[in-house]
């Protein structure tokens, strides 16, 4: 039997990049196989291509063994394809329903939309699915899980036999993400073939049983992932041995730099306390919507707060001042940098000066060599990659995106230092470089709260871990104690 | 258990609060002067707002794409003015000749709008902003050739004037026009794949073209269809007034813009309804005749429509974020069951 879909002898070019160069992979029914390869490897041209968004220059794209050609999106569509993007690709203001059936609605007379059918079919996607999605609610407002899943219901309403998966987890908490394998699973075993994306290597052995690994646009093996251990696929896709994912730590804490007492925002979080210490670095672990997030802004005071009290250095917080906050020399890397944390048009230099105008500027006048020279300094401390300073951050990669975040905080000199979710979407080599950047900053001093949905990396990483669980603190576990099935069970409020 | 989505239904309390804004100017300006109600009164109130209802309906189905069209005053004045110049060239052409000249000179107006922003690719803020000046540039040259700088009643034939002015069982002309295009646009918007493809282009172009919707075709269409109901308009302002010059509809596209967008379409695309649009031309309509009833000078007009403007920008706003909190306190809950 041919493979569903094979990729032969793929060649794609975007200007002088030569994105992928001789890439061939086979997908069979019944199989999850898996893409590996850091960012700019290759990995989203192959899924374009797929998906019909591209055409390569070269090679061949075959289905069930027959050469294809598609012309769009909706070409590969026909063809059984979907893909499931790394962002889910949603109308917000749109139903439910609508959002699975759009462009293919169930017909009635006159070409009218069935509305009726149309309801009634994807409430019984959806618990097939075993997730109970209210079918003519709007998708506005959804959780990204349940945006994932919506996606999962579109691919098989559309009764697709090859589902792309590019990195589906990377916004999905780890209990979310098991409901996505369980799906994906059964899919493989309905007789879909399935290409998973996924830069948690754990998540690859978890469900993947074959694993393509890509670099620098060209195929480096493909191989049953269980002949392939941890070390080598690593090694494969960064083509250097990573001696440690994660770096020694045995920073010495020092005085206390945060101290957050009885924070409480109505209907978000309550009664939140816990101390951070120069030198440290913990871990604030829980599921996605459990309050974490909203616990940073609140101490950041980028949102109210009901109640409570943040000390930083011994110097009490103006509640919901920013302005107050980062004087007091507290500094945060938010969780969405594209929306949050930079100004991607602007210039690298102008968005690594951004939050310290005063400290580049003379009676109000900014000075273009200081700011130049503060972006040159921090540029080469944290290793960003780039072109010239003044190029935009757009065109930076995820990872150096990510430094050129932290870099802009770090010139504020910060005495605490808050991350949200500091390595999501970024390769497994730039990982370990901001860990080891993290790890750095500890050791110089800084008081470090780290929030991730990354379960090895809150345990890899922080010195205690915090757990919250719908807005409360569930545990606080100290690394001894911080096993993977603890956090777990105090995320999901299993407190026996 | 399905029932409509949250969003769904607090756009249905948008239509219904236009209703209760426009009871009360309404019952204002009863009090004020009893024959503001009268059937004369009524009668004037749909006349005056059928035309730009029509427009607004065009608008809306482009704000709904997430797009506008600025040039809408411009094809109006052109297509009026067609229509006129129709009539002095043979007196004796058939009304509905001349009715689908004017819709069909304000398609072509809406393609060449629709093929600058579809194909080419350029914001319609910036295309239809060009073209309200070209558009209206050949409005001028056009009177200036021909030497016509005004074209009066009797040079139309009755049975035209008649469309304007006349009725049918007590409603206005214009009225029934706008209604059955209004009914025709509701219907199709709501229960046509294209329709629902207007408003996923809106609401996310770029998953809209994931999802293999053919947005350029899509809204290219859309500043067709637009255009020829721009272009209906121009031939209903023509039989109406009886008097057209080369300056017809100047300034109406604010207005229009106004009317779309306090009857809850949202202007960055997505949401809304076209009855909600019409509703919005009425409501600014009732508001203009009622002010010089209250006492306020009519100068004051413009000022009122710009503040409604402002006051349904404000209460979308607010309305989202009371959505999003009450879908957040949702979420909890579901996660807590």
């Amino acid at each position: 039997m041919p493979p569903l879909l094979e990729l032969r002898d793929v060649h794609k070019s975007f200007a002088a990049v030569h994105a992928l160069r001789g890439v061939s992979i086979e997908l069979h029914a019944g199989e999850v196989h898996g893409l590996a390869g850091e960012n700019g490897a290759g990995k989203s041209t192959i899924v374009r291509t797929i998906g019909g968004e591209h055409r390569p220059d070269t090679g061949e794209v075959l289905v069930d063994g027959q050469p294809v050609v598609f012309g769009g999106p909706r070409d590969a569509q026909r063809h059984g394809i979907a893909v499931i993007h790394q962002e889910p690709t949603q109308f917000p203001d749109l139903t439910v329903a609508e959002n699975v059936f759009m462009g293919r609605q169930p017909l009635r007379s006159f070409r009218r939309i069935d509305r009726a059918a149309m309801n009634r079919r994807a409430a019984e996607l959806f618990s097939s699915l075993g997730v109970p999605i209210e079918p003519g609610r709007v998708t506005r407002g959804l959780s990204i899980a349940d945006q994932q899943i919506i996606e999962i219901g579109k691919a098989l309403s559309a009764e697709a036999r090859i589902i792309v998966m590019d990195e589906p987890t990377a916004a999905l908490s780890t209990v979310e993400a098991e409901r996505l394998f369980r799906v994906a699973g059964r899919l493989a075993e309905n007789g879909a073939a399935l290409l998973f994306i996924s830069h948690r290597l754990e998540e690859m052995y978890a469900i993947c049983q074959r694993v393509t690994v890509l670099r620098d646009g060209a195929l480096v093996t493909t191989a049953p992932i269980a002949d392939l251990d941890r070390d080598t696929l690593v090694r494969s896709m960064v083509g250097r041995p990573v001696s440690q994912l994660y770096p020694e730590r045995d920073a010495e804490a020092g005085d206390t730099a945060l101290v957050v007492e009885g924070l409480t925002r109505a209907g978000v979080f309550a009664d939140v306390s816990f101390q951070v210490r120069r030198g440290e670095i913990v871990g604030l672990a829980g599921l996605v919507g459990s309050g974490r997030s909203e616990v940073a802004r609140a101490i950041f005071g980028v949102d109210q707060l009901d109640r409570g009290v943040v000390t930083v250095a011994g110097k009490r917080l103006r509640a919901g001042d920013p302005k107050a906050a980062i004087e007091a020399g507290v500094a945060m890397v938010p969780e969405d940098r594209r929306e949050q944390g930079l100004i991607l048009d602007l210039s690298i230099e102008r968005n690594a000066t951004l939050p310290r105008l005063g400290a580049v500027s003379r009676w109000g006048v900014m000075s273009r060599a200081k700011e130049r020279s503060t972006a040159r300094t921090w540029a080469q401390r944290l290793g960003v990659k780039h072109a010239k300073l003044s190029d935009p951050v757009a065109t930076l990669s995820g990872g150096n995106q990510q430094k050129v975040v932290l870099g802009k905080w770090l010139a504020t000199e910060p005495v605490v230092l808050i991350v949200d979710e500091p390595t999501r979407g970024i390769d497994v080599g730039a990982k370990v470089e901001v860990h080891a950047l993290l790890s750095e900053l500890a050791a110089s001093g800084i008081a470090v709260l780290m929030i991730s949905s990354e379960l090895s990396e809150v345990l890899g990483m922080a010195d205690r871990v915090l757990v919250m669980h719908e807005g409360r603190l569930t545990a606080e576990l100290s690394t001894a104690d911080a096993t993977e099935e603890n956090v777990l069970r105090a995320a999901t409020g299993d407190a026996g | 258990m399905i029932r409509p989505s949250a969003r769904e239904s607090a756009f249905a309390g948008r239509e219904l609060g236009i209703v209760v804004a426009l009871v009360a100017v309404v019952v204002a300006a009863t009090i004020a002067r009893p024959s503001f109600l009268s059937g004369q009164g009524i009668h004037d109130l749909f006349l005056n707002a059928s035309i730009i209802g029509l427009l607004a309906i065009g608008q809306a189905l482009l704000v709904i794409t997430r797009n506008i069209d600025l040039s809408v005053g411009s094809v109006m004045g052109l297509t009026a003015y067609l229509s006129g110049q129709l009539f002095l060239a043979d007196k004796d052409l058939p009304v509905v000749v001349v009715v689908l000249a004017g819709i069909g000179l304000g398609a072509v107006c809406g393609a060449i709008n629709g093929a600058l922003v579809a194909i080419a690719k350029v914001p319609a803020l910036v295309v239809t902003l060009g073209t309200l000046y070209v558009f209206r540039g050949i409005d001028y040259a056009w009177a200036s050739a021909t030497d016509t700088t005004q074209i009066n009643a009797y040079q139309m034939p009755a049975g035209f004037l008649d469309l304007g002015s006349g009725s049918l069982l007590g409603i206005p002309n214009l009225t029934l026009i706008t209604l059955v295009v209004l009914a025709i646009a509701a219907y199709a918007l709501h229960n046509f794949r294209a329709g629902r493809e207007l408003y996923a282009i809106g609401s996310n172009p770029d998953a809209a073209r994931l999802a293999g919707i053919p947005t350029g075709r899509r809204v290219f269409g859309a500043f067709v269809i637009s255009g020829g109901l721009v272009g209906l308009a121009g031939v209903m302002h023509a039989a109406y007034f009886g008097t057209i010059n080369a300056s017809v509809g100047t300034g109406r596209e604010l207005a229009v813009v106004a009317a779309v967008v306090v009857g809850g379409v949202a202007i960055f695309g997505g949401s809304g309804t076209v009855v909600g649009a019409v509703l919005g031309a009425l409501l600014l309509t009732t508001v203009t005749s009622a002010l010089p009833i209250l006492g306020v000078p009519a100068f004051w007009q413009r000022a009122v429509d710009g503040a409604a403007l402002l006051v349904a920008i404000s209460l979308d706003r607010a309305f989202m974020v009371r959505l999003a909190e009450r879908l957040r306190a949702e979420r909890a809950v579901r996660r807590a069951g």
